[in-house]
């Protein structure tokens, strides 16, 4: 059996991560054809259709401006998932890039990128976005910087630890012996060493942005409204607990079963490339 | 120990002065001038000099810098220009409740999740196992202001157990335990998930190592086992995900002051981002900031204390 249909069969039998793959896809998928699938216009108000209960005509009810929650709930997927892969991805080039030139060439580099994300991990996720959103102002590419900007010392921390272990190896050392290059050494040697363990943090990771996006739109910063986003949908829910309970259930459990599809399938990605697990 | 302890808080004093200065520089960096944000675009220009001045805005960047450290070296964190009360003081009235929300949250993570982690891995693939998995997945999936809602609206407004709106009474500690309970255990329950996990799987690492082999083939009972040789070895995995998730912790009292309407440090920031009151925006990130100083620092020292190797390093 080849390695490739090894590590197939590997996550096809984790129930887990094949559930956690379906429920990612169907959530691209939905976004992907948000405009066809939303049965309205997520920002058409109509006042006489107000705070409604989920009925035939609004599967999931209306909230206070009578806009359809399904609707807002579909096109809701398209930022989430644009946050979530584009500021990962960002984070994931930019923090890998700095973690193997601070590992491989050390010196001042190495002292400036590893005290820069000492301090950076010194606040907790939703303060750093708070503080950065204040300073910038909201809006869709400002979170996806903020976000990135938060995940870069994290990746470079997971890609510095292999890259100093991989310097002190053999094949480096006969790489440096027969005169390769510093960027040779760095495309050819640490880089495919290091990519493994950054792209399953990476899928582990889609999660978190998704629900710091939330969490940042929950809090009124990120993409304004009246674009709806899960986390500001549960936010103008909150107010309507007591008349109208839906409009908060309904987004949250979007955001719930979103980011709970990413981890399954983040926690099957590396449970299949782990070697440890292969016992 | 000694020597170890001084060594780890004279390390930390960088991160801090690094912190304080990120700080600086980001809330300085916000478009337009913070004494025109605040006074609205009709305000008359001697006005907005006068609030320059009495911010201090109208000094060098560097002479700014100097005495925003200075005075939180000597406690002080200036006036919000809003409305002209201490920010000290209004921290010191908003903290206690995000304290104890923080330690209840860590308190009943770590009570209840280790535990909770421990049996599941030493009963690996029993239903105990499979059912705290689900358990710790979900608790990793959930936001914190989501569960917020979900407990609030079952405990409070349906069967009306708990307050849905306030923090209580400081002095009065029913009434304060009363308001505390469901933002405590919304915090409790996502802490948990993280620490069963973790607490599993560091477990299950220690039990394939070779000195927990030997120590079953010498006849040693099950029990001293895991006691002697797994938990202890465990250990400095699970209170280094307690110092990280304690971390993830503080970040997400924000959100469930906001659901709760608890009068802590969270729902203060949220009043200060809408009134643009950036002195109370940035006092309150170096409070932040500092809590997660503190905790990392406690973190590392725990190392020490139960892991003599670390302290000789």
């Amino acid at each position: 059996m080849s390695e490739k249909t090894r590590i197939i069969r590997t996550f096809l039998k984790n129930k887990a991560a094949v559930v956690g793959a379906v429920i990612s896809i169907v959530i691209i998928i939905v976004a992907i054809f948000a405009p066809w699938i939303a049965p309205y216009d997520p920002l058409t108000q109509d006042v006489y259709y107000r705070l409604k209960p989920p009925d035939t005509g609004h599967l999931l009810g209306t909230d206070f401006y009578g806009r359809d929650i399904l609707s807002r709930i579909i096109w809701c997927s398209r930022i989430s998932l644009i946050v979530g892969t584009i500021s990962v991805a960002l984070a994931m080039v930019l923090g890998t890039a700095l973690g193997i030139l601070a590992g491989y060439l050390g010196g001042a580099l190495e002292s400036l990128v590893m005290r820069l994300a000492d301090i950076m991990m010194s606040f907790p996720d939703e303060v750093f976005g708070i503080m950065m959103l204040v300073a910038l102002g909201s809006g869709l590419t400002k979170v996806i910087i903020v976000i990135a900007l938060l995940f870069t010392p994290r990746f470079a921390r997971v890609a510095y630890a292999p890259t100093l272990a991989l310097k002190e190896r053999d094949f480096v050392s006969a790489a440096v012996a027969v005169g390769a290059s510093k960027k040779r050494i760095i495309w050819q040697h640490i880089m495919p060493n290091v990519l493994g363990d950054v792209l399953v943090m990476g899928s582990l990771w889609i999660g978190t942005a998704i629900r710091l996006e939330a969490n940042l739109s929950f809090l009124g910063l990120g993409v304004a409204p009246p674009t709806p986003t899960w986390g500001n949908m549960v936010r103008e829910g909150v107010d309507y607990l007591m008349s109208a309970p839906w409009v908060a259930t309904f987004s949250g459990l979007a955001i719930l079963i979103t980011i709970l599809g990413f981890n399954m399938l983040g926690d099957g990605i590396r449970d299949m490339v782990d070697p440890k697990l292969r016992l | 120990m000694l020597g170890y302890v001084i060594r780890r808080i004279l390390l930390a004093i960088p991160t801090a002065l690094g912190v304080l200065t990120v700080i600086f520089i980001v809330m300085r960096i916000a478009p337009g001038d913070p004494a025109e944000v605040i006074l609205g675009e009709y305000a008359s220009q001697e006005a907005v000099e006068a609030l320059r001045k009495e911010l201090g805005l109208d000094q060098p960047l560097w002479k700014q810098y100097v005495d925003f450290v200075g005075g939180l070296f000597k406690g002080d964190l200036g006036k919000s220009p809003i409305n002209g009360q201490s920010v000290s003081l209004l921290v010191a009235r908003s903290l206690p409740y995000s304290l104890e929300l923080s330690l209840a949250g860590i308190g009943l993570g770590v009570l209840f999740g280790l535990p909770m982690g421990i049996l599941a891995a030493v009963r690996r693939n029993s239903f105990f196992d499979y059912a705290s998995r689900v358990f710790s997945l979900l608790g990793l999936s959930f936001p914190t202001f989501y569960l917020g809602v979900l407990l609030l609206l079952l405990f409070g407004i349906k069967l009306n157990l708990f307050p849905v709106v306030g923090g209580g009474d400081l002095s009065n500690i029913a009434d304060n335990l009363y308001h505390l309970f469901l933002p405590a255990l919304t915090m409790g329950l996502i802490m948990m998930a993280y620490v069963s996990r973790m607490a599993r799987s560091s477990i299950l690492n220690v039990l394939n190592e070779d000195y927990v082999k030997t120590a079953r083939a010498k006849g040693l009972r099950e029990r001293a086992v895991l006691y002697k040789h797994v938990l202890k070895n465990a250990l400095i995995p699970i209170v280094s995900i307690v110092g990280v998730y304690s971390v993830v912790l503080i970040g997400g009292t924000i959100m469930v002051e906001l659901v709760f309407s608890r009068p802590g440090m969270g729902k203060m920031m949220i009043g200060a981002m809408k009134q643009r009151d950036y002195i109370t925006i940035q006092s309150l990130m170096v409070i932040y900031a500092g809590l997660v100083i503190i905790v990392n620092l406690l973190t590392d020292l725990t190392y020490g204390f139960i892991d003599p190797r670390i302290k000789y390093d």
